[in-house]
């Protein structure tokens, strides 16, 4: 844009992709979004290892982790970054019907992960660990929880992408769309790989 | 939920649907009130902004004229002690949240996009959006007074577990978090949308080291705002879960911290001030320059002493908390911090009183108010230094010395600085300007009264009167001065109802005095280029930016002596905003359907759940409305010649991308 030249063209100025940064309006916005984001779990996390300890004589969130199970859980979400890659690749080169079959499969490796989580929780209320418990098993389910509900908003969007597609709406021309999904797609992704290390893998001091 | 870079292509040969969900029609009316609770255009977004903020204004001033008349005389009964907690709670948290950022997102919002040489922000309708659920979450808090038992009492910081179900059983504390929560997602999307402005749409040849100070400010302003945001939202949270479903967050007695709700709200609540402060210093950093006939001093330290303090901002917060018990390591260290952070400030005041020094000046209201600025925020930033020795804080905590120094800080400060953007800008808003006279009588009250306000207020501090007490006996030598104190009180609020009149009267003055053309002050950056009031569509044709103060590098040149020359007439080189051939982003209405769910759902969840599936499905539908309504409406009268050709996807002003990203309140 800076190198333009003094006679504004009309159509230069017309042109949406002729920003500053060369990044579109979109993506920009969707980056400093996720970078906030990292504020928001920032504090959640930090409110968690603040009490991580602090079991008011019940049971704690790392009594009874079952880490195999929450392993596969985990290993099931990262494998939906992998078909969102894909799903974009598709749409990028046109393929839509396997774009459409990605972000699908996308949308449903997340909702293995999000009834994974129902399970776990289900199963932890029936050890003990109710959400009113005690300051660790508030901070645990308001932290865990909070991803679960930014995942399932991603398989919102997912599934309207999908809908989008499936009406003729979303086309090759609009790959960036996909892109920025999957931007927080990723993004949930890795959050969820600091919540599962410090949270889950690391024991309690 | 998606996010559309523009509008779908319709390879396929469908139509738009022209009523999204079927419901509402894209408002096409020119004029009237439709155009305003439609519109996506930024300079109307900055003055809505602006009336709500000085509504709010009136109704925090009103609550402060409550309490120094509660403290005018030694054990008074004006008002009882939880109708006082309520209402210094109110004060502080509708000033705050409810009339500085507000008035401060009036000025970012009407000029950052002319300053940069822009048609609008990147976003539209997520401009109209921030607006609206800002008014929605601010109308919100404040109906708590009527439904909710009262307002908050819990202090405007609301520390646990003073704020807890136990100590604060009334829904007070409940309207805060949500009104607060609410208000927050509007500056959340407010401030990703304003940083893409000033990234992506600038003119060419504005680089960022050529944008104004005042963008610079906001700019900064915003990064604090997007980062500081997140981890109130959090603690707000935590509160509400704690109060509405019995979480375990707060309660000491269940082995919690007291200390998680402090870290978390001054976290927040440090960079809070500097987003207070910063729009001010950006605002005086383009007032003084202008009266002073000279070029800021220092352009690239007055930049990089801005983002400084954006940085060191962040390191600060525990000196709020000296006497919490929070250890000698992390006191000496937050100490430390804040004697630095003190470096960045006085950069700046350097720089203004160099930029004044040796100039011609001209003592306008503007200037007058940008002046008192300076000479008021000093006092306030030296009493601050002397909170960095913790010692001597731990003597000053929660007496009137705090409240006196937080006041010069954001009333000196920020609020002086403000009332001068509004003198200097008026004229370029709403195209005639304000009464120079009683615009100086405003200023002289107001700086008086502000004086007489919170000047004795360090005395009565330092002799160890605590705030937030709703009284104080005869005979501790606390009569005096908080007389003269409520009576500083009465006269702001006199110069507050002096330039309420003002700006009736100059209206109505205006009819029968020259318009103001489009540079009145002989300014220097590129809003004064266009004609007063702005065009709808800014700048006829994009400017060729060549360097800082590029639009009085147009009527100026420095001559081989170093002197300045005028090279040409302001008419001569301005543009006349004729242009018709400039296509706007359509206006629509689900902004404010949106916003009009949030609120529905705080009651539902204070009141009855079944509220929030209403206001949720308002919400979500409108989200998806939002999504599938193109960002220019194809059926729209352009009116105009050259782009009829276009294909309605193209059909974009530059690099105005719509703004859909609307699951970004995906934590509110």
């Amino acid at each position: 844009m800076s190198t333009a030249t003094a006679t504004a063209d009309a159509h230069h100025d017309h042109d949406p992709h002729a920003t500053n940064t060369g990044i579109s309006n979109n993506k920009l916005a969707m980056w400093l979004f996720l970078s906030t984001e990292c504020l928001l779990f920032g504090a959640l996390i930090s409110t968690y290892l603040l009490y991580k300890t602090r079991g008011n004589g019940g049971v704690l969130p790392t009594d009874i982790f079952d880490i195999p199970f929450t392993s596969v859980s985990s290993f099931v979400l990262l494998m939906s970054s992998l078909t969102m890659v894909l799903a974009l690749s598709a749409v990028a080169r046109g393929e839509m019907d396997r774009g459409k079959a990605w972000l699908l499969v996308t949308a449903m490796l997340g909702g293995v992960f999000i009834g994974g989580q129902v399970y776990e929780f289900t199963s932890f209320y029936r050890e003990g660990l109710g959400y009113t418990s005690n300051p660790a098993a508030s901070a645990f389910y308001t932290l865990t929880g909070f991803h679960g509900v930014h995942v399932s908003l991603g398989i919102l969007m997912l599934m309207s992408l999908w809908v989008s597609a499936q009406q003729g709406k979303l086309t090759q021309k609009n790959s960036e769309t996909v892109e920025i999904v999957g931007l927080y797609w990723h993004f949930v992704d890795i959050v969820w790989i600091f919540i599962f290390t410090v949270i889950y893998l690391i024991p309690p001091a | 939920m998606t996010i559309i870079d523009e509008p779908l292509a319709l390879e396929s040969g469908e139509t738009y649907a022209e009523k999204p969900l079927g419901i509402l029609t894209r408002p096409q009316a020119q004029g009237g009130w439709k155009d305003w609770v439609s519109t996506v255009d930024h300079k109307k977004i900055g003055i809505m902004y602006g009336v709500a903020a000085m509504f709010f204004f009136v109704v925090g001033g009103f609550e402060a004229l409550l309490i120094r008349t509660q403290l005018a005389f030694p054990d008074q009964g004006f008002l009882s002690a939880d109708l006082y907690n309520q209402i210094f709670t109110m004060h502080g948290v509708t000033m705050v949240f409810l009339f500085i950022m507000p008035l401060a997102a009036a000025f970012a919002n009407y000029l950052i996009p002319l300053q940069i040489g822009a048609r609008d922000v990147a976003f539209p309708r997520l401009n109209a959006l921030s607006f609206w659920v800002w008014l929605s979450g601010a109308i919100f808090l404040n109906t708590s007074w009527i439904v909710g038992g009262g307002g908050a009492n819990c202090g405007w910081f609301c520390y646990s577990p003073n704020s807890g179900i136990v100590f604060s059983p009334t829904h007070g504390v409940d309207f805060y978090a949500i009104g607060l929560l609410i208000t927050g997602i509007a500056s959340l999307v407010s401030a990703v949308n304003l940083i893409v402005t000033c990234l992506n749409m600038r003119a060419p040849g504005m680089d960022l080291m050529r944008m104004p100070v005042l963008t610079w400010m906001l700019l900064v302003t915003q990064f604090l705002l997007a980062f500081a945001l997140p981890v109130i939202t959090v603690a707000l949270l935590l509160l509400l879960f704690d109060r509405t479903f019995d979480s375990q967050f707060f309660d000491p007695d269940a082995g919690a911290d007291p200390l998680l709700w402090q870290h978390l709200f001054w976290i927040f609540g440090h960079p809070e001030v500097y987003i207070i402060i910063l729009p001010s210093f950006g605002i005086i950093s383009e007032i003084i320059p202008t009266f002073s006939r000279k070029p800021i001093f220092g352009y690239t330290a007055m930049v990089f002493s801005g983002i400084a303090i954006g940085f060191m901002g962040w390191g600060v917060w525990a000196h709020h908390m000296f006497v919490s018990g929070i250890g000698p390591i992390s006191v000496a260290a937050f100490s430390l911090a804040t004697m630095f952070i003190a470096v960045p400030t006085g950069v700046k005041i350097l720089n203004w009183l160099t930029t004044m020094w040796g100039g011609k000046l001209h003592f306008t209201t503007a200037m007058l108010f940008a002046t008192g600025t300076v000479a008021m925020f000093t006092i306030g930033g030296l009493s601050g230094v002397t909170h960095s020795l913790a010692p001597a804080d731990t003597q000053q905590t929660d007496t009137y010395y705090i409240v006196a120094h937080f006041h010069y800080v954001i009333f000196g400060g920020g609020v002086l600085g403000l009332f001068g953007g509004a003198y200097f800008w008026w004229p370029k808003v709403f195209g005639h300007f304000l009464n120079e006279r009683r615009g100086k009588i405003n200023f002289w009250a107001m700086l008086i009264g502000f004086n007489l306000t919170f000047g004795p207020m360090h005395v009565l501090g330092l002799q160890g009167m605590s705030r937030r007490i709703d009284t104080y006996s005869a005979g501790y030598g606390f009569d005096f001065w908080n007389l003269m104190s409520t009576l500083g009180s009465y006269l702001i609020a006199v110069s507050v109802v002096v330039f309420f009149y003002n700006v009736w009267k100059s209206k109505k003055e205006a009819v029968d005095l020259p318009p103001p053309g489009p540079d009145p002050w002989d300014a220097r950056s590129l809003e004064w280029s266009v004609p007063s009031p702005t065009p709808e569509h800014n700048f006829d044709e994009v400017p060729q930016v060549e360097s800082f103060d590029h639009w009085w590098f147009q009527k100026y040149e420095i001559d081989d002596d170093g002197k300045v020359v005028r090279i040409a007439e302001t008419e001569a080189v301005a543009q006349d905003g004729s242009a018709t051939g400039v296509h706007l982003p359509s206006p629509s209405f689900w902004p404010l359907v949106l916003a009009i769910g949030l609120p529905i759902i705080g009651y539902g969840i204070i009141f009855n759940l079944w509220l929030c599936v209403i206001g949720g499905l308002l919400t979500g539908g409108a989200i998806y409305a939002w999504v599938f309504e193109p960002v220019d409406d194809p059926n729209a009268g352009h009116g105009h010649d050259d782009h009829h050709e276009d294909e309605a996807g193209d059909d974009q002003l530059a690099g105005v991308g719509s703004g859909s990203a609307s699951d970004d309140e995906g934590e509110g």
